[in-house]
């Protein structure tokens, strides 16, 4: 089943991500997307993240589809201007891709070339203003298109930022701009996530809770500590820190905290950074079924 | 007011290499008021190129002076530029092109032009515009987001902020500040406004401006 449809139909909705690689080759980007086949949605296919520069993610998403998988194409603001990411899109649509999701983007400066000249002429509320109206039939200056793709428009929030009220007075932009679904940043604090998602749902949207896997104490203390809007909670620290199998600690945290959610979320994106083999067994120990 | 610093030393040696009699002209209005291009630093800048010179073993000469504004005619007209070979300027980049555009001699920038800013205390400034040629600060309480955010973007904050700092961490988040100001005035319903795109357009398009029609007159 696709993203749309799971979305679409009240499904419990499980995503993951892949990175495309430095270079042409993707055998291993393709090798971390088949490990996680069947027990996701789809996959997002992130935009030179981090700002270090890769292989673009529209072909990535290409190649995804190619070999029988629902990509979500993200899309950031940091590297090309309102045309650039118009016509990307269309591009995008042009191969049936239609699962986006616009983000700001990571400042050149924290990149492997951070002397580079920093776009944002869009940011991302304009850009799904800029994915809604291409829905509709236009370009941002209003041109009439011939043909119009049919996105499946998607955002990101972070529930737990600080100060938190103009990160939801931009969160309650992008749902007026056209987001139909959020996926958040790393959540550690059920509790406080499920206020949030409370709040969401006031406005009709669907979040999907983002999980980041633990693979230690040192990984959980440098999100709190270096990632803005990451704070892994102090127990969960000692627990990794106390475990002779930290990997596998992690897998269950994760597990719980999507158990301890379901219930009032819409799904699950799960971000793996590299250990994408931990996907399933995340899932499995959190008893959700195979997508298939 | 435009804010400006020296170049380090060696990247002007560089550009000056090669010449036999250069000529340092100062700038009394900004440069000057930044600390990098009144008259104490040119003559600074002088000795400490002529030093440079000396301890390569190369012959150049250097002579200063210093003009109230780099950027009209009236006073560029009075530089004396007759045998130098080349002008290092401490002014702005448009001292610098203004220079170069009435000399036939090549004219090199000595400082780097950073942005317009205010005065924050003894040589510290805060940079508040960027000269976008299509303002919003009506919109955001009086905070360039287009200078202050690191990314330049409307809208909002992006998601690296931190403790109400910018991802950077090398200032406040500009849109954190916009939203407080807000709040304070009882207007954070204004924040809640999508604002149109970015006309970028004025910046793009033109670089030779008229304005006689639309301000007051001849000084």
């Amino acid at each position: 089943m696709s993203l749309r449809n799971a979305l679409a139909a009240g499904t419990f909705a499980i995503t993951s991500e892949v990175a495309p690689p430095k270079g042409t080759d993707i055998s291993e980007m393709l090798g971390a997307a088949e490990s996680m086949r069947g027990y996701v949605h789809a996959l997002n296919v992130t935009d030179n993240q981090a700002s270090v520069m890769r292989l673009c993610t529209l072909a990535g998403c290409i190649h995804l589809r190619q070999h029988g998988h629902d990509p979500v194409l993200q899309v950031t603001c940091r590297d090309r201007n309102r045309l650039a990411m118009q016509s990307d899109l269309l591009g995008a649509a042009s191969f049936g891709i239609t699962n986006v999701l616009a983000l700001t983007g990571d400042h050149v400066a924290i990149g492997d070339h951070p002397t580079a000249k920093p776009v944002f002429d869009l940011e991302s509320v304009h850009l799904i203003q800029a994915m809604s109206s291409l829905n509709d039939g236009s370009d941002l200056a209003g041109n009439e298109l011939h043909g119009r793709p049919d996105f499946l428009i998607g955002a990101v929030v972070t529930p737990d930022a600080d100060p938190i009220r103009p990160q939801l007075a931009k969160f309650d932009k992008k749902i007026r701009a056209g987001a139909s679904y959020f996926q958040t940043q790393a959540v550690y604090d059920a509790e406080s996530f499920r206020e949030f998602v409370d709040y969401a749902h006031g406005s009709g949207v669907k979040v999907l809770a983002g999980i980041v896997v633990l693979r230690s104490a040192r990984m959980a203390r440098f999100m709190t500590e270096k990632i803005p809007g990451i704070t892994v909670p102090q127990p969960l620290i000692e627990q990794l820190e106390r475990s002779s199998d930290a990997e596998r600690t992690g897998v269950e945290i994760a597990a719980r905290f999507i158990d301890q959610v379901r219930d009032v979320c819409d799904g699950v994106h799960i971000m793996a950074v590299g250990a994408e083999h931990l996907v399933p067994h995340v899932l499995m120990a959190a008893d959700l079924e195979r997508v298939a | 007011m435009i804010v400006v610093r020296q170049k380090p030393l060696d990247e002007i040696c560089d550009v000056v290499a090669g010449h036999r009699r250069v000529l340092l002209v100062g700038c009394n209005t900004c440069a000057a008021v930044s600390l990098a291009g009144g008259e104490t630093e040119v003559l600074a800048l002088l000795e400490a190129l002529a030093l440079a010179a000396f301890r390569k073993g190369s012959h150049i000469e250097f002579a200063s002076a210093v003009v109230s504004r780099q950027c009209e005619p009236e006073f560029v007209d009075t530089l004396e530029t007759e045998g130098f070979d080349a002008v290092l300027s401490l002014g702005c980049g448009a001292g610098v092109a203004f220079i170069a555009s009435t000399e036939e001699i090549p004219v090199y920038p000595a400082l780097d032009t950073l942005f317009i800013g205010a005065a924050t205390g003894f040589a510290r400034w805060q940079a508040e515009c960027s000269a976008c040629g299509s303002c919003v600060l009506a919109e955001t309480a009086g905070i360039c987001p287009m200078t202050r955010c690191a990314k330049g973007i409307l809208n909002g904050p992006c998601g690296g902020v931190q403790a109400g700092r910018c991802e950077l961490g090398d200032r406040d988040c500009a849109w954190v500040l916009i939203h407080d100001r807000l709040e304070r005035q009882g207007k954070v319903e204004q924040f809640a406004v999508i604002g149109g795109l970015k006309d970028h357009s004025v910046k793009s398009t033109c670089c030779e401006w008229d304005l006689s029609g639309t301000h007051g007159g001849a000084r």
